[in-house]
């Protein structure tokens, strides 16, 4: 007999809608797992319990006054560079440690009003930038399946949470890679819409031109329920589409029948290694037997990616962190002038990562090197777009992996940037290009690791704009056919170190 | 690039130690940037947006705004309604 923190969220929400189990309780047996597991696996930089037990209680008069909630009753992780009102919000980074959030984002409002519950603030590298949370100024989180490795990121917390059972969903942000890299990861769904799909407000801005929120789960049709909550315009969001959102979490499939798969010619996965290699040639068989015909696409400036990426998310990162100076919020380390109020400000406030990034970013943008780098770089961008346009002609779905490999120990990267940046070649060319794009477990490698010990990889499906629907509806028909995400607990579940 | 000098643009002190670091991590990426001079780009409109939209506009009527005393809360250094700073503006001699 399972408990309400193992339940799917599609579960708890009609067990809470049709009576059966009190969100009070769900929220108990949710906290008592969350207290189990944090001392290893340190999703969260802050708990809300306080808030999560006014909306149990508020969820369980809507209920009993006849209302039913999409996700009513269901416990939420909200990744820390989300605002949530009255609660410490800090993107990871001492320079807003200890701020209290005056407003909601308006995600997070949404799935609140749609009943869920927010059991804490998850970790992430600081301000989103990193694919492992080892940026994270402010805790350390642990991968849920193996606790010497990183969980990923940037939305480590968020993916561990769910992962280790600490929430049924969690929120999460996407720049570069930063929800699917981790999903795959940990072992879980996760998935970025298409630019502008879900609103911006109340996320903390790393890359404007490049950041979505977007939902982590256990099960693709949870995630899909988690978007269809989320997604569609926003007043308060200038870059919020206007277009009407297709609901996914009614449109999933049970077979691939009727859709072109594309294999990019450029994401060959001989180079990964034997067994991850085998991992993604049976993940690739499986679509086809669902029914997919497998067609071979190209995309000629894949290769292009990093670089491009790696100009033009932390030019607008640059632009984005000017606001943090000491002046009206966060930390403020005085000096005589204004001047050397920022400039000390930020030196105590920031980490290497993001100092690094604000200074090329800056470089990129300054005079005589705009058009060089800055410009060229957007440019780049356009070509990228045109190979996925031209790639969605012979295709409706891209299948490739999510990362390079499964989750690597702390401290692997060593101290070279680019050997991080390396992590997310497979997820920026999507994010540059602003399409769908989900991570849903395809498998596990053992490289060289006990059995049972093995580690997530994730498959990585992409779809043309808008087409989100099509996206779950795929993913969901993989994810009932081969199940790796849905019969297998992480160790730590377990009290395996 | 200069390290120093961009740091002074983006406000942000470093110590010599940084100084160092971050030059030689920087020109490595940079390095690496390089390959997209390689790019025909001659013929290519840059993307700000992907999904195109402009003007983006609201009917010009006040709406409720975020309250003061919230927006004044996070502040590190308050003086009434006002967030105090150091000198902005040199005195007059």
């Amino acid at each position: 007999m399972s408990a309400p923190h193992e339940w799917s969220a599609t579960r708890i929400a009609a067990a809470v809608n049709a009576g059966e189990i009190s969100a009070v309780e769900v929220l108990r047996a949710q906290q008592a797992q969350i207290e189990r597991m944090e001392p290893e696996v340190g999703a969260f930089l802050s708990l809300t319990a306080g808030l999560a037990q006014e909306q149990a209680r508020r969820v369980d008069e809507a209920v009993a006054a006849g209302r039913r909630l999409p996700l009513a009753g269901v416990p939420l992780a909200v990744k820390d560079n989300m605002c949530l009102q009255g609660t410490v919000t800090t993107a990871g980074s001492k320079i807003l440690a200890g701020w209290v959030a005056p407003y909601t984002a308006t995600a997070v409002a949404r799935l609140l009003e749609a009943g869920c519950l927010p059991v804490g603030k998850a970790n992430l590298d600081e301000f989103a930038m990193g694919s492992s949370c080892e940026n994270s100024a402010l805790g350390v989180t642990r991968n849920p399946w193996d606790l010497r490795r990183v969980p990923g990121g940037s939305s480590g917390g968020s993916v561990a949470a769910v992962a280790a059972r600490e929430a049924a969903l969690a929120t999460a942000s996407d720049t570069g890679g930063s929800i699917r890299e981790p999903a795959a990861f940990c072992g879980v769904v996760g998935m970025k819409p298409t630019y502008g799909r879900i609103s911006r407000y109340g996320l903390i801005a790393f890359a404007s031109s490049l950041d979505q929120i977007g939902p982590i789960a256990r099960t693709v049709e949870d995630a899909a329920s988690m978007y269809d909550v989320m997604a569609g315009h926003d007043p308060m969001d200038a870059t919020s589409l206007p277009r009407p959102v297709e609901p996914t979490a009614r449109a999933l499939r049970d077979d691939l029948r009727g859709l072109r798969v594309g294999l990019v010619r450029e994401f060959d996965t001989k180079g990964l290694g034997v067994e991850i290699d085998a991992v993604y040639r049976r993940a690739y068989e499986q679509l086809a037997a669902l029914g997919a015909e497998v067609v071979e696409v190209a995309l000629p400036h894949a290769e292009y990616g990093l670089a491009t990426y790696y100009l033009i998310a932390p030019a607008e990162a640059s632009s984005n962190l000017a606001r943090f100076d000491g002046v009206r919020y966060g930390l403020r380390v005085d000096g005589g002038s204004v001047q050397e109020m920022y400039g000390k400000t930020r030196a105590a406030g920031f980490g290497p990562e993001v100092k690094r990034r604000i200074l090329i970013g800056t470089y990129a943008l300054s005079s005589g090197y705009y058009d060089a780098y800055y410009v060229r770089a957007q440019k780049a961008r356009t070509l990228m777009a045109s190979d996925f346009e031209r790639a969605f002609a012979a295709c409706d779905l891209i299948a490739c992996p999510a990362a390079s490999s499964a989750a690597f120990e702390f401290g692997a990267k060593g101290d070279d940037p680019v050997a991080m940046y390396l992590m997310d070649y497979y997820t920026i060319p999507m994010s540059l290009a602003g399409l769908p794009a989900l991570s849903v477990p395809c498998g596990f490698a053992g490289d060289g690791l006990p059995q049972g010990r093995e580690l997530p990889l994730g498959l990585q499906l992409v779809a043309p704009l808008y087409e989100e629907a099509r996206l779950f509806g795929a993913a969901h028909a993989y994810e009932q056919a081969t199940r790796f995400g849905l019969d297998r607990v992480p160790p730590v579940l377990e009290g395996v170190r | 690039m200069d390290v120093r000098y961009v740091a002074r643009l983006a406000r942000l002190d470093l110590s010599e130690e940084e100084a160092v670091l971050y030059q030689r991590q920087l020109d490595r990426l940079l390095e690496h940037v390089e390959s997209l001079q390689r790019l025909d780009v001659s013929q290519v409109a840059p993307t700000a947006q992907v999904v195109p939209l402009t003007n983006v506009l609201r009917e010009d009527v006040p709406v409720p705004s975020l309250d003061r005393a919230a927006a004044l809360a996070g502040a590190p250094a308050r003086e009434g309604p006002f967030i105090r700073v150091p000198r902005i503006i040199e005195e007059q001699e």
